[in-house]
């Protein structure tokens, strides 16, 4: 595999190449997490400074749709609209793929769109999974890699917001599949190619989780996992966090009644002892969060945190957390 | 509002199935409910559990998964409390055992497609979990069964994954891979039949002559006794239609989760299956509402020198305000598209759900409602 190097000169690179290396960031996390948003947001965090980025979705969700309130994505490029950062929305669909590749490989033509019709296409990345995962990621390392006429890369990045952590080893593992699959021929060499990219310093695998107790077991579970099969493995991106209120201090209820009184609020019983138990489950749950944080620091990777957005998220919660994507280093 | 004593008192009720998308509670809804039926109505209960959290999993002493339901240790009252765990390879082993004469057995069990496919083959878990559903009703050895469903993306996989599984089993289409291409052939005409020979002389090389070989003979062992398999799977799906079945729906108070919830109740709604409910678990509220978030936000603004931690607490109160605000909503959404389905709120507790003392905390809430 010829992987050149970007032509781009030192002068073309900014600030945040240091902090976020990689070509290919690969974003996972257990299912819910944020995965989607933070792909987006860190699409748009490359994107800073007038390179074009790339942002591909596997899944067949439609979930970058969803997010940017888009009609269903075409399997295609498509420059995220309302100008701003140069960002390209990609939905890499199997079946296409598959007849890209039969296109490509053995000439098919449209004939193979015909095949659609008869499921077969379906069955066949049914009956071989490996088959499908290697289209897919097959798909994203051309993105990667693809060059223009002049030799320049035509993506500064590319963001996949992949499979959740469950099912992140086996889709990367592509060589494991591929080898159940043909034992010559062009995916094999396909897969082989694809497999060293996800090993190189190109790639790095992020992982999106919550201060809860699943993801974060799935989280370490995932690291364990990458880590055998040598993908390298980026941040740790804690989401939605909470402020830390009232961290590491007791709140007496004569406190309350004090500040209340200020405030000009009431102080009966039933104010007074609501709002000193809604401070306690606070505590509770910070408490818990804090043991949790001590258990992904353990994990000894780069970490950084997302806050809770209170009004959810839309185009500007995207953009909003890409400012700070881009300002940690 | 959601009478859930009343479905788990029920004597005809044998059968309650939760389901939704993933990580909204599931698997916790329904221990809860299986704890409650066995300690406050008497009921021999068993919870198929899929995939529960390691800690949940403990507590119900499921630390060995050998595919069959195990006593729960610490269980008050009349009733009985069993918990299995899903294994599905074991589950499918099982069938094929069943339906299959050993020596058959044995070869389908050494096919490299069959061990790939017993554990990955997406669909498989629902298949499997309706397999063992169907597997705990035959022998009468409970009141009722409490069924948890796969982590699938979609609440509708575990409504349709078998049938897919079945289609894929019942091998049309790999006969017609496994016919060697004749696309030269008098009789074809169509671009269609035309390039299916190119195309499964492309899959088979793509694919490898040997996984197609496994595939065939995989598919071809599995085919005598594939009838009683899917004659099976039916059989189960027509109880999920009778009303000694409940459907109860979870679903987190977000947007992702509601509307899937919402395609959830209307395909049950047009497979005729009874949905009894929805549970929305993780809600927000206040014993505060009339204090709203803005006023709080302003009075927290004005005490943050003076009184710090006073405002801090207002601010507390005032993120609580906003969360209630918003998931109500979302719930709202539901509420309007289905005003016949009953809704029971689960707080969210302070901190993870991984005990008996938990679960019944979550079975009172349900039944508060
Ligand atoms: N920092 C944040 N603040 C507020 N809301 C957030 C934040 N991050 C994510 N969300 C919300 O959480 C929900 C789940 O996020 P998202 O869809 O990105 O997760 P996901 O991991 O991609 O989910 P799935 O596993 O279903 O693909 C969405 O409703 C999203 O808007
Ligand atoms: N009402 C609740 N309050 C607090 N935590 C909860 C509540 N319900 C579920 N949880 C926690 O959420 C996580 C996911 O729940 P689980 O039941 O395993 O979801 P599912 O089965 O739908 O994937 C678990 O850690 C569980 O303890
Ligand atoms: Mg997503
Ligand atoms: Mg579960």
């Amino acid at each position: 595999m010829v992987l050149n190097d970007s032509p781009d000169g030192p002068a073309a690179r900014s600030a945040h190449d240091t902090a976020w290396p990689a070509r290919l960031h690969v974003v996972t996390g257990k299912g819910g997490t944020g995965k989607t948003t933070v792909a987006a947001a860190l699409a748009f965090a490359l994107a800073a400074g007038g390179h074009r980025t790339l942002l591909v979705e596997v899944e067949g969700r439609q979930g970058l749709a969803q997010l940017f309130e888009l009609e269903p994505l075409p399997y295609a490029e498509r420059r995220l609209p309302d100008a701003g950062p140069d960002v390209r929305l990609l939905a890499v669909d199997p079946e296409e793929a598959l007849l890209e590749y039969l296109d490509l490989f053995y000439r098919m033509g449209r004939a193979g769109r015909a095949l659609r019709k008869l499921g077969a296409i379906d069955f066949a990345t049914t009956i071989a999974p490996g088959l499908r995962d290697v289209l897919l990621t097959g798909k994203v390392k051309e993105a990667t890699t693809r060059t223009d006429d002049a030799g320049r890369r035509v993506y500064r990045a590319v963001v996949l917001d992949a499979p959740p952590t469950g099912r992140i080893g086996r889709f990367l593992n592509v060589t494991a599949e591929a080898a159940r699959l043909a034992k010559l021929g062009p995916i094999k060499t396909q897969s082989e190619s694809v497999a060293a990219l996800l090993r190189s310093p190109m790639t790095s695998v992020h992982l999106v989780t919550l201060l809860e107790e699943m993801p974060v077991q799935e989280t370490t579970d995932a690291i364990a996992e990458l880590s055998g099969l040598n993908i390298p493995i980026g941040k740790i991106i804690v989401n939605s966090t909470r402020p830390p209120l009232l961290a590491d201090a007791k709140l007496t209820q004569a406190e309350l009644k004090r500040g209340l009184v200020a405030a000009g609020l009431p102080v009966d019983r039933r104010t007074v002892t609501t709002l000193l138990a809604e401070a306690r489950d606070h505590q509770a749950r910070h408490a818990l969060e804090q043991q949790l944080r001590g258990e992904l620091a353990e994990l000894r990777r780069p970490m950084l945190e997302l806050p809770l957005l209170p009004d959810g998220i839309d185009l500007a919660g995207v953009r909003h957390l890409a400012g700070l994507l881009r300002a940690a280093a | 509002m959601l009478d859930v004593d009343a479905v788990l008192g029920d004597p005809r009720v044998r059968i309650v199935v939760c389901c939704g998308s993933g990580g909204v509670g599931k698997t916790t809804t329904a221990a809860a409910l299986a704890l409650r039926a066995a300690e406050k109505h008497g009921r021999r209960t068993v919870v198929l559990t899929i995939d529960p959290a390691r800690r949940l999993a403990q507590s119900l002493g499921l630390t060995e998964l050998d595919n069959t339901p195990r006593v729960v240790d610490g269980v008050d009252g009349p009733g009985e409390l069993h918990a299995m765990m899903l294994d599905m390879k074991r589950t499918f082993d099982e069938v094929v055992l069943t339906h299959t004469a050993p020596e058959r057995a044995r070869e389908i069990f050494a096919n490299p497609f069959y061990q790939a496919m017993s554990s990955t083959f997406s669909g498989t878990q629902e298949y499997m979990a309706m397999e063992k559903l169907g597997q705990l009703r035959a022998g009468d050895r409970w009141d009722l069964i409490v069924v948890d469903t796969p982590p699938s993306r979609s609440a509708l996989d575990f409504l349709d994954a078998p049938a897919r599984l079945s289609r894929f089993l019942d091998g049309k289409m790999l006969r017609l891979l496994m016919v060697p291409a004749r696309a030269g052939g008098k009789s074809m005409f169509n671009l269609v039949t035309a390039s299916f020979g190119v195309f499964s002389k492309a899959v088979q090389k793509i694919l490898g002559a040997q996984l197609l070989t496994d595939l065939s003979g995989f598919v071809s062992a599995l085919d005598s006794t594939f009838g009683g398999f899917r004659e099976r799977a039916e059989q189960t799906y027509r109880v999920l239609q009778d009303p000694q079945t409940a459907f109860l729906v979870v679903a987190a108070p977000e947007p992702d989760a509601v509307r899937e919830a919402s395609y959830f109740a209307r395909r049950l709604g047009a497979e005729r299956m009874p949905l009894v409910g929805l549970v929305l678990n993780r809600v927000h509220r206040s014993e505060l509402p009339e204090l709203s978030a803005k006023q709080s936000t302003e009075a927290a603004a004005e005490l943050a020198e003076e009184h710090a931690m006073t405002a801090q607490a207002l601010e507390v109160h005032a993120l609580l305000m906003r969360q209630v605000a918003r998931e109500s909503t979302v719930s709202t959404d539901f509420t309007d598209e289905f005003p016949d389905v009953p809704v029971a709120h689960v707080p969210a507790q302070p901190t993870d759900v991984h005990d008996l003392t938990g679960l019944r905390a979550v079975g009172d809430a349900l039944a508060a409602s």
